[in-house]
This record gives structure tokens, sequence and C-alpha cells, in this order.
């Protein structure tokens, strides 16, 4: 079952048997850009990013994205950076994986966020989605469609956040604009 | 000559007649398939030997699962058409003293004989979690000729599972017909148990089980009958489910749970040891499911079958990674443990900054506000910002408490599983050492550890061959950094089969011979000895650079068989002690080109040296200082992990003082040398 987050909705991810979420994973999926005439090189390719932003009482404290794939803890772990994405049939092209169990205990809040690399907007990028699926089942448990997203290039996409109980998953599905995370960081502040 | 077989290899046949001889801890069916050239069972019935069944041409299997069987295999009898045989191994389902799985038990062991019972091949499956029948080996004909490929695949559906995907036609018909046949014959042999607690017990025994297996066990009701584990997951085990308990339908990648209960009701002695070791494959599978507990506790106790909580970390065991090889596994798990090790710590340090420097916060700011700053209110705050800290501390502290323990509970069971290449000197393995038959995948050089967790030392293991040099920095001990030097030679030295490397060493002021003195006495250093006077470093140098220049040259030019036809292949390891002492600049530089060079064509460089004794040659030397890996015989913190940037504290690995196990080891291997030539 997949929900379908609207801006702001709040939904704990402990589960219907009372266990804890202890793992998720964010996956980001849009089409590679069609070639372009004769000479495939000068496509102009389309290059989104997932960024996962740890923080701890609203500081940011670690950062996974495509230059620092793994945080410094191994609890969250980016499994590599596609430049040019792929088919568009709804796999994810980027992933990143979150191992709740793992996190240290400063870090309350990771915030995760797409970035347009290349600058292209989500009006321009095919069949781009970004979700969040528990990795335990492979359930999804948001899922926001990009494309048609208006003319930004980046988005806040979601937030986990530890609380008395565990761990629960915010929506924020706030649209801003920046070519890597550190550009969205005023952004995700207030989200916070 | 045995091979010790590993999942996937293969071996040849020396004949066609076999013994397939299996052992297991506990009492085991075994049946036989013949399959077509796609490994399918093509005939009707006449291609499949069970307990029920047992006579097939070429071939005969026990008509009871027992815990030692012998096969007996003519494969020459085989029918034409039959290009695989394949030998398959399950559990007897519906046994109070039977496992619940393969991983509930000691691993079975595979041999293959010849009739005399010369061995051939052996194979022992490990790894096996929650299946319960197992495709363990494969004869097939491969070019007129056949082989045998170790397989041990396991089928969590049992049985049922194995046969359908064989091909076999009416898979939970024939599995029901074998389980019949197994409990026809028990009951035949032995007296009748005496009756089990529970009632389901007698419902498997009887004729009418195998009728209703048969009917839930067919690929399409797998849905069926895993929802029917899930509710005895929640805790309301009602009596079908029970009476189901015999055979396990689970899929193999479905999520484990938890054990038939009627099972563990009716062997509560049983049960400790069957849970202690069923635990381990169950979270070893991933995705193991936390029983039903609040959010955020503590671990759950264990429920009321006994079964320790799934969540409990998995048992640590040797070998616990990837590779090829037992050898390259345990490489690999140490890297492992190391990378978490540091992960681990690295977790807690930036937890204890961050409660640092919120505390600072807190205070500047209480200070920063002139109606917080004094009276009885800023106490209280700032009592309470320190309590902060330390709160988030302790949990912290909590938190690498927790996975210290797993680790060095892991690190206890690796010790003792590893090669002497990795271990300590002072590790027993060394007393057993023999001169190996294969070049080491690595070697150790010493150990490391952090100051969170002085106890835990993770060894430092550098693959081979070596693509930097070493450099053991004598700056501070000049003996103690000798002795390094020469641990670290012999252990090298000791790793390869007797022959394949070979040590030089220059030492042109004569003060390393006593130091030495081992590795020539046991005539281990194979070349000129400690050369003395410049003339000897040149002459040692030269031969050296000689040899890189036409090896270098020979595989730039793909001509590898212009190489002169006396060149030995050994690998070659210089020790240089007090450079740069006789050092003239033609030998500086022959130095450095092998420093560079030297890796790529088998020329190792092992340097005792202080910096400081080469000052005079300034910056020129920077660039080979920079290229070696510097060690210090005295513990000190200045190796850095590739992941977080730790400083890691290494120790070199030395011979406990007083202890012969270098000099005896040195001796086994110099007495290996003669049966390999000169």
């Amino acid at each position: 079952m997949t929900v379908n987050m609207t801006k702001g909705q709040k939904i704990s991810l402990s589960k219907a048997d009372g266990g804890s979420l202890t793992a998720v994973r964010m996956g980001l999926g849009w089409q590679a850009a069609p070639r372009r005439g004769l000479f495939g090189s000068r496509t102009r390719e389309i290059d989104l990013d997932a960024s996962a932003v740890l923080f701890a009482d609203k500081q940011p404290v670690d950062v996974v994205f495509f230059r620092h794939l793994t945080s410094d803890d191994g609890s969250v772990r980016h499994t590599g950076d596609n430049l040019v994405g792929g088919a568009g049939q709804g796999g994810d092209d980027e992933s990143i994986l979150v191992d709740l169990a793992r996190v240290p205990v400063h870090v309350d809040q990771i915030v995760f966020t797409v970035n347009s690399f290349t600058g292209q907007t989500f009006a321009e990028v095919q069949n781009a989605f970004c979700r969040l699926v528990d990795e335990t089942n492979g359930q999804e448990l948001a899922r926001y469609t990009l494309t048609g997203g208006g003319p930004y290039t980046a988005q806040i996409m979601a937030k986990v956040q530890r609380g008395a109980g565990g761990w629960s998953m915010t929506a924020i599905g706030a649209p801003a604009n920046g070519r890597t995370f550190q550009d969205l960081i005023p952004a995700i502040v207030p989200e916070l | 000559m045995t091979a010790e077989l590993v999942r996937g290899q293969n071996h040849p046949l020396p004949g066609n007649r076999l013994e397939i001889r299996v052992s297991a801890g506990t009492p085991l069916v075994a049946a036989v398939t013949l399959g077509d050239e796609q490994g399918r069972v093509a005939g009707d019935g006449g291609w499949l030997a069970h307990p029920g069944e047992p006579h097939l041409p070429g071939v005969e299997v026990p008509r009871q699962a027992a815990t030692q069987h012998r096969l007996a295999v003519d494969l020459g009898a085989m029918p034409d058409g039959v290009h695989r045989v394949h030998v398959l191994l399950a559990l007897p389902g519906g046994r109070p003293d039977a496992p619940a799985d393969f991983g509930a038990m000691a691993a079975p062991q595979l041999a293959v004989t010849t009739p005399e019972g010369a061995e051939i091949a052996g194979f022992t499956i490990t790894g096996l979690g929650a299946e319960t029948a197992l495709l363990a080996a494969e004869l097939y004909r491969r070019q007129g000729a056949w082989k045998i490929r170790a397989v041990g695949q396991g089928y969590a559906g049992g049985l049922p599972a194995l046969f359908a995907d064989q091909g076999v036609p009416e898979p939970a018909t024939v599995a029901g017909q074998i389980q019949y046949a197994v409990e026809r014959e028990r009951a035949r042999s032995v007296a009748p148990p005496p009756p089990a607690p529970a009632p389901p017990q007698p419902g498997p025994r009887a004729g009418a089980a195998p009728a209703a297996r048969a009917a839930g066990a067919g690929p399409g009701t797998d849905a069926s009958s895993d929802t029917s584990t899930d509710t005895s997951v929640d805790g309301d085990t009602d009596a079908s489910d029970n009476a189901s308990a015999g055979i396990d339908y689970r899929h193999p990648r479905r999520r484990p749970t938890r054990a038939p209960a009627a099972a563990q009701h009716s062997r509560p002695d049983a049960r400790a040891d069957a849970s202690a070791t069923s635990a381990e494959p169950a979270t070893l599978n991933g995705g193991p499911t936390p029983p039903p507990t609040v959010p955020g506790q503590a671990p759950p106790p264990q429920d009321p079958a006994g079964r320790p909580a799934p969540t409990g970390p998995p048992e640590p065991f040797a070998g616990d990674a990837a590779g090829w090889s037992m050898e390259e596994r345990l490489h690999n798990q140490i890297w492992g443990m190391f990378e978490d090790l540091a992960r681990t710590v690295a977790a807690y340090r930036s937890a204890e900054d961050f409660a640092r420097s919120r505390y600072e916060q807190e205070l500047d700011r209480l200070l920063a506000d002139p109606r917080t700053r004094g009276g009885a209110a800023a106490d209280a705050a700032r009592d309470a910002a320190e309590l902060k800290q330390v709160a988030l501390v302790d949990q912290a502290r909590a938190v690498l408490d927790r996975d210290l323990a797993q680790l060095t509970v892991e690190a206890e069971v690796v010790d003792p599983a590893l090669p002497p290449a990795y271990a300590g000197w002072e590790n027993p393995c060394w007393h057993a050492y023999q001169v190996p038959a294969e070049p080491p995948l690595a070697v150790r050089l010493g150990s490391l550890t952090l100051p969170e967790a002085p106890e835990l030392r993770i060894p430092l293991l550098a693959r081979m061959p070596l693509n930097r040099g070493l450099w053991i920095d004598s700056a501070d001990d000049r003996r103690l950094a000798l002795d390094t030097a020469v641990a670290i030679a012999a252990r090298l030295l000791a790793s390869h089969p007797a022959g394949a490397f070979a040590v030089h060493a220059l030492d042109p002021a004569g003060s390393a011979t006593q130091a030495l003195a081992p590795l020539q006495a046991s005539g281990a250093l194979v070349l000129p000895t400690a050369a003395a006077g410049a003339a000897g470093v040149g002459e040692v140098l030269g031969r050296l650079t000689e040899r890189v220049d036409l090896l270098q040259m020979a595989m730039r030019g793909g001509a590898a068989d212009a190489l002169p036809p006396g060149l030995d292949t050994a690998e070659h390891l210089l020790i240089v002690h007090e450079f740069p002492y006789a050092f003239d600049d033609r030998a500086v530089n022959q130095l450095r080109y092998l420093a560079d060079e030297g890796p790529g064509a088998g020329v190792h460089l092992l340097l005792v040296a202080d910096r400081e004794d080469a000052a005079a040659y300034g910056p020129v030397l920077d660039p080979l200082w920079r290229s070696m890996l510097r060690l210090t015989p005295l513990p000190s913190d200045h190796l850095a992990d590739p992941w977080v940037g730790h400083a890691w504290t290494y120790e070199p690995a030395l011979v406990p003082p007083g202890s012969q196990v270098l000099t005896e080891v040195l001796r086994r291997l110099a007495a290996a040398r003669p049966a390999y030539g000169p």
C-alpha cells in the first residue's frame, strides 16, 4: 500500500504489530534524457541527486550525498551516484539506505532531499519520483511524483525523526532551488 | 589425495564405481534423482530413488533415515540419457527429536570414495539456515567422463520444493511417499517411541499425514501455508497449525518464522541447544520479525517457547564474510570488523562532541543574557544543561559498549581460526606451523587499537604482493626496530611456500648481524647475507635493479619468454638497515627506483631507518618516505583508517620475549627447502 503523502502529513513508522521501523530506503528514479541527434554525447544528461542530512538538535552534523557515500558512523549509506537516470519504469536509480537502529544517539532527524545537479527543473524531467521504502519488507511508505512539480530544481522530500516510541516519518514535500544539499540548508531549517 | 570441495567446485572422478558417504549429527533421508542434460528429471518414476523405491539402475539408497549413509553408485550402469545424478538430503519431518531445519544441526558432511574406501573428495555443507531439504552434490557427465560438483543448495520449502525445482512430476505426492516410507521403516526397525505428550505428534507419523501434506504442499499453495506460519508468530497457535508441523513449507527467501510450536513443546530437553543454534541462521538470513513489543524499549524477554528473541545480535562465527576461500573470508571479516569498529567509535565520538558543543552553547546563551546570568534560576539552568550532556554521553556510551561487546565476541571467535599469516606470533597456530603450499592472500603487520577499546586489537593485514615498501622508523628504539623488521621478514618468508620468497639484507655497518642471525642460521636468508660495506650495497642494489629492469622490459614488451632461463620467480624482499650509511648518490637513486618500480616486479623494500639520519639529502628523499608505509617499533597512533580517519595505535607483531617460535618456524622452513631443489 502506497501512501501518497500530502504536505506536512505525519505518519508513524511503527508497524502494526508494534515493532518499530528499523531500516528505510529512500529511492529516487527518473527517465534519462532522450538521445538528441546523431551525436549522443551532446544530449543534455539529467542528473538528479538524492541526499540525506543528519540533524542533531536542528544542527546539521553529517550528510550523505554523492561525494560522501557513507555517514561516518556507517548507518546511512548511499549506493552510488547515477549521472544519467534510468528507463523511467519506476526503478530506483539512486538509493539511500538508513539503518535506523544504528543511527548515533544524538541524531534525531534525518532529512531526505532531491536536487537537480544539471539544472533541469522538475517540469523538464520525465517520470521522476522519489519514495521512502520500509527496507525490512519492501513496503512503500511514501511516494512523491516530481515530474510536473513546477519550475523547481530541488525538493525537500521527507524527514524521519526520533521520538520517545521510535522513529516516525513526516512528509515535507517542499519545493526549493539548489544544485546540492548545501543550497537547501536554509530551506530545510524551518521544516525541522 | 583428498580434495575438500567448496560450494560450486567440481572434481574429476577416477572411475565409475563409487561410494558416497553421508554423515550428519541427526538422521537424514537420502534420495537420488537422475537428470537429463538440463538436470530435469525426465523419466516417469524411474529416475528417482528414494526410501520408498530404493533401487535404480546403478544406484541404491537406504530405506530409512540415518545419521550415516553409504550410497553405492555405479555410473557405468546408468541409462544413456542420464547426464546428471543428484544426491539429495532431507530432514525427516514430524519427529520429536529432529531439528526443525538444517540451521539447527551440525553441518552434514559428504565424502566420495572408491569402493575400496579411498577417499576422493569431501564436502562439508555449511552455511545452511531455514532449509529442510538439500541438493547436496551432483555427479555429471562431461565429455564422456564423470565429475562431481559440490552444490549444497538448500530448500526451505523442503522436498516438495526441491522436487518441483528438478521437474519431478507431482512433487508433493512424492515427498509424501518418502515421508511415509521412512516412517514405516522406522516403525519396523525400532521399538515405537513412547507416546509424545503433545496430541499432534501421532498425527504426522500415521499414514494419513502424507496425504495431508501432499494436499497442502504444492508450490501453488505456498501463500496459504505461509499465512498459517505467520499466525503462529502472532501467538495464536491452533490445532490445524500444529498438525502441519512436520514439514516446513517456508519459502527460501521469505523471512524466517518461529519453528513449529508442536516440535518445541514435545522436546523440552532438546530445546535449549536447538534454540541456541537456530537463533543464528534466523537472524543471519536478514529480516527477522521483531516480536510484538513496545517500540524503543529494552530487548523483549524470551517468548514462551524458550526461543531467544530474534532481535538479539547474531552469534558471530569465524569466516562470516564473502570470499572464495576461508583465508579470503577471514581477511574480509577482519576488514569488516576494522570498519565496524571505526564507524562505531565515530558515532560515539560525534555524539560526545555534539553533547559538549551543545552544553557550551547553552552556557554561552545563559551568560549572554543578563537576566539569566546569576541567581538560582541560572544554577538550575546550568545543571539542566549539564544533565542533558551527561545523559546523551551515557546513552552514546551504552550503544558503544553494546557494539564493542559484539565485536569482542567476534574477535574471540575469529582469533583461534586465523591462519599463521594472519595470526600473532603468540597464537598457538604457529606451533603447528607447516610450510604452506600457496602464497598468502595477506600478512599481518601488527595490530591496531583505538583508545575507546584498548582491549580490542584489530589485525592490520596487508594484501600481498605488497604494493608499498615498509619503513620501520628507528628514531625511538633502533634495536626494537630491527627486531620488528626481522619478525616481519620471517613472517613473510614463513607465509610463502619454500623458495617462493627470498630475503636480502643490506647492513653495511654490520650492526645488525646479531639480530639477523635467526634468518641467517636457518638458511632462510637465501641471498648473500648482510653485505658488508659500500661495495656490498652497490652490488646487491645493482643486481635487484637489473632484475626489476629485466622484468619490466619483458612485461612491457610482452616478451616473457625472452627472459633469461635461470631467472627465479620468487618474490624478493630487501632489508636495508641504517639507511643511508654507506649509500652514495647512485645507490640512493637505485633505492628510490626500487621503491617506485620494485613492487610491480616482485621486489619489495623493508627499510629500517631514522629519517633524521638522512636529513642531509634534504627534500630529495621526501617522496621515498611518503611512498612507504611507516611502521613503528613502539605503539604509536599514526595510522589512519580509510573510512573515518581515526588515528589508530599501531603495535608491531613481535615474537613474545623468550619464545623460540620464530627459530622453530624458520627451522621447519629450512627443512622444507631442499625438497624443492637448491
